[in-house]
C-alpha cells in the first residue's frame, strides 16, 4: 500500500491500522453472533428436505457456535494488547497519562460502540475477575517482592494496611449513614450495615491500580514498598469486613459476640492465608529439588502450585492475595536455587506478560462494565463519597505516620507521607466486591455507581497528577543501580558487623533474630528443599555465580568481546607483581609430558570431538598425580553428558571468534577462569552451573587453536612445544582447571593460570 | 537507676552526654552494660569481648573485637592497637553506631556517611597504611565466607579479585597494562559506596539494652 504510507508518518499510520483491524474485529464479532440463532432454524428445516432433495455438498460453510467462546475471549485479549501496542506508538502520550487511564477509556469506547450496535456489552464478571485475572498480577507481585525492604518496613506497612483500612472503612461508612440521615439527599431508607459495607468495599488500596501507576513513577522505594505493601495486605481486612458485614445486614443487628467473632476471623483469615501460602510454598520448592532431570515444566510447577494456593485458601474464605504472597516468597529461595537459568528466565517472563495481559484487560472491562452496568446516580452520595475517601485518607495517614514515627528509625517525612495519601487509589478489586453483592440488596446500583465514579477519579485524576507532582515535590526517586559485587559484601559484612556490635551491646535486636533465622534456615530447611550439595553454598557465592553467568551469557550472545566489559581494568592492573614463575621442578615435569604427548598428539587431533575422556584416558599413565586426573576425568564425564545436551539447547557460537588484539584476549580469559574456578572449586558436583561453562567451554575450545602465540607468551618458558603440544597442555591446564585444586602444592601452577 | 551512681559519675555522664551526643539514659545503659562485661573493673580488655557468647557464630568476630581496640577509631590521630580501653573509649566506638537524627543539614549528612564508612574502611585497612589492598581485600571476603565451610580459598579470591576489578574500573575507568593500582583509597570506598545508604543502615537500637540481669532501657 505505498499510497497509503505515504500519506501518513509511520505512528499514526500504525495506529489508523490497528484501529481499523479493531473495529473490523468487534464489527466481526458481533454479526457473527448475531445471526447465530437464525442459521439454527434454516439447518433444521434444512434436516427435514435432506430426503427429499440432495444438497449440494457445502465446500465453505460457517459454523460460528462451535467456536464461539475461545474465539471471543481471544477477540478481547487480541483487542487489548493492540490496544497497548497502540499506546506506545503514540510518543506523547504515553508520557503523559498512565496505559491504565487509557485503557479504561478504550474500555468505554468499546462499551459504547458495542451499546450502540444494539447489543449487551459484557460485565467485568466477579467469577472472572477473581479466579482468573487477580491471581497473575498478585503472584507476579508476590514473586518478585522485595524482600529487604519489606521485611525492614513491614511494622509500618501492617499499621497501614490494618489499622489504616478500618479507620477508613469505618470513618467512610459512619459519615455516609449520618449524610443518609438528612432528609434531602432522599436516601432515608439505607441503614448504617449497608453504608459500613459500602465504606468497607471503597476503603481498600487496590494493589492492581497501584501497580499499574506507581510502576511509570520510579519512586524511591521506601515509599513504593510502603503502598505496594499495604495494597498487598489489605485484602485480610478487607475480606473480613465485607464478609461481616453482608452478614450483619442479612441479619439485621449486631451483638457483642459477634465483634468479637470478628476479630477472630481477621486473626484467622489472614494468619491461615499465610499458612496455606506458605504450606505450597514449601511444596513447590520440595518438588523442585526433584526436577534436575525434567527441565522443561519446572515454571509450571511455580505456576500451578501458587494458583492452587490461591484458590485453596479462597475456599476456606481465607485471604487469597495473602497466601499467594506467601507462596511466592517461601518458594523463591529455594526454587531458585534448584532450577535451571532458562527456567527462571521463563517464570520471569510469564509472569510478567499474564500480570500484563491481565491488567489490561481489567482496566478494559472496567471501562466497558461502566457503561454496561445500571446505574442509580445521586449526586450527593456520590460526590461526598469521592471527597470522604480522599479526606479519610489524608487523616488516616497522618495520624498513624504520627504514631510510627515514633517507632521508626528512618522517619517518614512529610513528602513521603503525602505520596503515601496521594497514591491510595482504588480499583478493580473494589469494583467486583460491589458486584458481588446479591440483587436483593435495594442500593446496589447505588453504591455501583458511587465505586465506579472512586475509581475513576482516583485513577484518572490521581493517576495523571501524581507523576508531575512528584516531579514537583521533588521526591527522591528510585536509584538505578546495578547489581555490583563490591555492595553484596559489604551488604553481609555490614550485617554481621551490627549483629556483632548489638551482641557487644547484649542487645536482642532485629539483627540478631535474622542471624538467629538464617542459621536455622541453613541447617534445616535448605537441607531439605535444595537439589544436590548446593544447600551449604553461601549467598555471597551464588551472587557471584549468577553475576558470571550473567556475563558469560552476554559475551556469548554478542560474539564477541563486548567493549563495554566491566573490567577495563584486568588482573594485570592489580597483581603485576605476580609473575607467573615456574619452578624448576615443574618444568621439568611439564617437558616429560610432552614428549610422552608427543607420539598421540596426531591420534588425538582427530579424536578431538568434544568428548573429552578419550583425551584423559591417555594422559592418565603419564601424568603426574594420578589420582587428580582420576578425579578430574569423573568430573569431566559427568559434565560432558551434561554439557552435550546442554549444546544442542544452547545459543549458536560462532565459530570462528574474532579477538583482535591480544590484551583484549587476556582479559577475557581471565574472565573465563574465574567463571570455571568460581565453579570448579566446590568439590561437590552440581548440574546449575554447566550454563556457565558451556559457553565458556566452548568458546575455550574454540579459541585454543588460534592461540598458541599467545600461550607463549603467557607461560614463558613454554619454549619450543609444538602447536599440539600446547593444546595438550591446554586440555590438561582446563582439566586441572576445572578439577579442585588440591592441596597446597598445586596452587603454584594453577597462579600463572589465573593471575598473568 | 539513680541510688547506685555517685554524683560523681552523673557529672561525668553529663559531660559524655555533650561531647558524644548519646542521652544520659543511653549512656547509662551502655555503661551497665560495660560493667557486666568487665566484671565490675574500669577497663575492657580482647578476652572480656571474645568471652560474649553472641560472637560465637559470627564469621567476622575478629574484626569486630579488634575494631574496639583499633586507635583510629578512638579518634586518636595515631595508628595501631591499645591493649585495654577504659569506658569512654567503649562509648566513643559505639558513636558510629548511632542512627542519623531528623532534620540534619546535607553537610551534617555527609559528614556522618563519612564517620561511619570510615570506621568501615578501618575494619579493612588492617595495616593502617591509608588503602586496602587485594590482599587485605581478600582477607575480608575469605572471613566473610569462613563460617560457610568446605567453599575454599579459591573462590574467596576469584570474588575478592573480581571485587577489586570492579572498584579498579569504577574509579579509575581504563587502564594500560602495565598500570598498577594499588588498593581502594578512603576515596573510592566513599565512591563505590555511594548508593549505600549507610546513615540509616548502620545503627544499632541503643534504646532497650536488656542485659542478663538488668531490666534497664524502658524510657520513663
Amino acid at each position: 500500500m505505498p499510497a497509503f504510507s505515504c500519506a501518513f508518518p509511520g505512528y499514526r499510520r500504525d495506529l489508523l491500522v490497528i484501529v481499523f483491524v479493531v473495529f473490523v474485529g468487534i464489527g466481526l464479532h458481533v454479526e457473527a453472533s448475531a445471526p447465530a440463532y437464525p442459521s439454527h432454524g434454516t439447518e433444521g428445516s434444512h434436516l427435514t428436505n435432506i430426503t427429499n432433495t440432495k444438497k449440494t455438498f457445502p465446500v465453505l460453510a460457517v459454523n460460528y457456535q462451535h467456536v464461539r467462546k475461545p474465539f471471543e475471549i481471544a477477540l478481547w485479549i487480541l483487542l487489548a494488547l493492540l490496544m497497548k501496542l497502540g499506546f506506545h506508538l503514540i510518543p506523547r502520550l504515553s508520557g503523559v497519562v498512565p496505559e491504565s487511564c487509557l485503557l479504561i477509556v478504550v474500555g468505554l469506547l468499546v462499551g459504547g460502540l458495542i451499546k450502540v450496535i444494539g447489543e449487551e456489552p459484557p460485565v467485568l464478571d466477579s467469577q472472572l475477575f477473581f479466579l482468573c485475572l487477580l491471581p497473575p498480577i498478585i503472584l507476579d507481585a508476590g514473586y518478585f517482592l522485595p524482600i529487604r525492604p519489606f521485611t525492614e518496613n513491614v511494622g509500618t506497612i501492617l499499621v497501614f494496611a490494618v489499622i489504616g483500612t478500618l479507620w477508613n472503612a469505618f470513618f467512610m461508612g459512619g459519615l455516609l449513614y449520618a449524610l443518609c440521615q438528612i432528609e434531602s439527599v432522599g436516601l432515608s431508607g439505607v441503614d448504617l450495615l449497608a453504608c459500613l459495607l459500602f465504606g468497607s468495599i471503597v476503603s481498600a488500596v487496590d494493589p492492581v491500580a497501584v501497580l499499574a501507576v506507581f510502576e511509570e513513577i520510579h519512586i524511591n522505594e521506601l515509599v513504593h514498598i510502603l503502598v505496594f505493601g499495604e495494597s498487598l495486605l489489605n485484602d485480610a481486612v478487607t475480606v473480613v469486613l465485607y464478609n461481616l458485614f453482608d452478614e450483619f445486614s442479612k441479619v439485621g443487628t449486631v451483638t457483642i459476640l459477634d465483634v468479637f467473632l470478628g476479630v477472630v476471623c481477621f486473626f484467622v483469615v489472614s494468619l491461615g492465608g499465610i499458612l496455606v501460602g506458605a504450606i505450597y510454598g514449601f511444596l513447590a520448592a520440595f518438588t523442585s529439588r526433584f526436577t534436575s532431570h525434567t527441565r522443561v515444566i519446572e515454571p509450571l510447577f511455580v505456576f500451578l502450585y501458587s494458583y492452587m494456593a490461591y484458590l485453596s485458601s479462597e475456599m476456606f474464605h481465607l485471604s487469597g492475595i495473602m497466601a499467594l504472597i506467601a507462596c511466592g516468597v517461601v518458594m523463591r529461595p529455594y526454587v531458585e536455587a534448584n532450577i535451571s537459568h532458562k527456567s527462571y528466565t521463563t517464570t520471569k517472563y510469564f509472569l510478567k506478560m499474564w500480570s500484563s495481559v491481565s491488567e489490561t484487560l481489567i482496566f478494559i472491562f472496567l471501562g466497558v462494565s461502566t457503561v454496561a452496568g445500571p446505574h442509580a446516580w445521586n449526586w450527593t452520595f456520590v460526590i461526598t463519597t469521592v471527597i470522604l475517601c480522599l479526606v479519610s485518607r489524608v487523616l488516616g495517614v497522618i495520624g498513624l505516620t504520627f504514631i510510627i514515627n515514633k517507632f521508626r528509625i528512618v522517619k517518614l517525612t512529610k513528602k513521603d507521607q503525602f505520596i503515601v495519601a496521594y497514591g491510595g487509589l482504588r480499583g478493580a478489586i473494589a469494583f467486583s466486591l460491589g458486584y458481588l453483592l446479591s440483587n436483593s440488596h435495594k442500593m446496589r446500583n447505588l453504591f455501583l455507581t458511587a465505586i465506579i465514579t472512586v475509581i475513576f477519579f482516583t485513577v484518572f485524576v490521581q493517576g495523571m497528577t501524581i507523576r508531575p507532582l512528584v516531579e514537583l515535590l521533588a521526591v527522591k526517586k528510585k536509584k538505578e543501580s546495578k547489581p555490583s559485587i563490591n555492595e553484596e559484601i559489604h551488604t553481609e559484612f555490614l550485617d554481621h558487623l551490627l549483629t556483632g556490635v548489638e551482641g557487644v551491646c547484649g542487645h536482642y535486636g532485629h539483627y540478631h533474630w535474622k542471624e538467629k533465622l538464617n542459621r536455622f534456615n541453613k541447617t534445616y530447611v535448605k537441607r531439605w528443599l535444595i537439589a544436590g550439595e548446593n544447600f551449604k553454598e553461601p549467598e555471597l557465592i551464588a551472587f557471584y555465580r549468577k553475576m558470571e553467568l550473567k556475563q558469560a551469557i552476554m559475551m556469548v550472545e554478542s560474539g564477541q568481546l563486548p567493549s563495554a566489559l566491566p573490567s577495563t581494568v584486568s588482573m594485570q592492573n592489580i597483581q603485576p607483581r605476580v609473575i607467573p614463575r615456574v619452578s624448576k621442578k615443574q618444568e621439568e615435569e611439564i617437558r616429560r609430558i610432552l614428549r610422552s604427548n608427543l607420539q598421540n598428539n596426531k591420534q588425538k587431533m582427530r579424536s578431538r570431538s568434544y568428548s573429552r575422556h578419550t583425551l584423559f584416558d591417555a594422559d592418565e599413565e603419564d601424568n603426574v598425580s594420578e589420582v587428580r586426573l582420576r578425579k578430574t576425568k569423573m568430573e569431566m564425564e559427568r559434565r560432558v553428558s551434561v554439557m552435550e545436551r546442554r549444546m544442542s539447547h544452547y545459543l549458536t557460537v560462532p565459530a570462528n571468534r574474532e579477538s583482535p588484539r591480544p590484551g583484549v584476549r587476556r582479559v577475557r580469559f581471565e574472565s573465563d577462569n574465574q567463571v570455571f574456578s568460581a565453579d570448579s572449586v566446590p568439590t561437590v558436583h552440581f548440574e546449575q552451573p554447566s550454563p556457565p561453562s558451556t559457553p565458556d567451554a566452548v568458546s575455550l575450545e574454540e579459541e585454543v587453536p588460534k592461540r598458541p602465540s599467545l600461550k607463549a607468551d603467557i607461560e614463558g618458558p613454554r619454549g619450543n612445544a609444538s602447536d599440539n603440544h600446547q593444546e595438550e597442555l591446554d586440555y590438561q591446564r582446563l582439566a586441572r582447571c576445572l578439577s579442585d585444586p588440591g592441596p597446597n602444592k598445586d596452587k603454584e601452577e594453577d597462579n600463572p593460570f589465573m593471575s598473568c | 537507676m539513680g541510688a547506685s551512681q555517685s554524683a560523681g559519675t552523673e557529672h561525668e555522664f553529663q559531660d559524655l552526654a555533650d561531647r558524644t551526643g548519646f542521652s544520659l539514659e543511653q549512656i547509662g545503659n551502655i555503661n551497665k552494660r560495660f560493667r557486666q562485661l568487665t566484671n565490675n573493673e574500669e577497663t575492657l580488655s580482647r578476652e572480656d569481648l571474645a568471652s560474649i557468647p553472641a560472637l560465637d557464630n559470627n564469621p567476622i568476630r575478629a574484626q569486630i573485637i579488634n575494631a574496639f581496640f583499633d586507635k583510629r577509631n578512638l579518634h586518636q590521630n595515631e595508628t595501631g592497637t591499645v591493649q585495654e580501653i577504659g569506658f569512654e573509649e567503649f562509648l566513643l566506638v559505639m558513636t558510629h553506631f548511632r542512627p542519623a537524627a531528623m532534620g540534619l543539614t546535607e553537610e551534617e549528612r555527609e559528614n556522618l556517611r563519612r564517620e561511619k564508612l570510615r570506621f568501615l574502611f578501618n575494619m579493612h585497612d588492617t595495616d593502617s597504611d591509608g588503602t586496602i589492598t587485594l590482599e587485605e581485600y581478600r582477607w575480608v571476603v575469605e572471613e566473610l565466607l569462613s563460617k560457610a565451610g568446605i567453599i575454599g580459598q579459591e573462590t574467596a579470591k576469584a570474588i575478592a579479585d573480581a571485587a577489586m576489578l570492579e572498584v579498579a574500573g569504577t574509579t579509575r575507568g581504563k587502564m594500560e597494562p602495565d598500570e598498577f593500582y594499588e588498593g581502594i583509597t578512603f576515596e573510592n570506598f566513599l565512591q563505590i559506596l555511594k548508593t549505600f545508604d549507610i546513615e540509616t543502615r548502620m545503627h544499632v537500637r541503643f534504646l532497650n539494652m536488656d542485659t542478663a540481669t538488668l531490666r534497664c532501657g524502658k524510657s520513663k
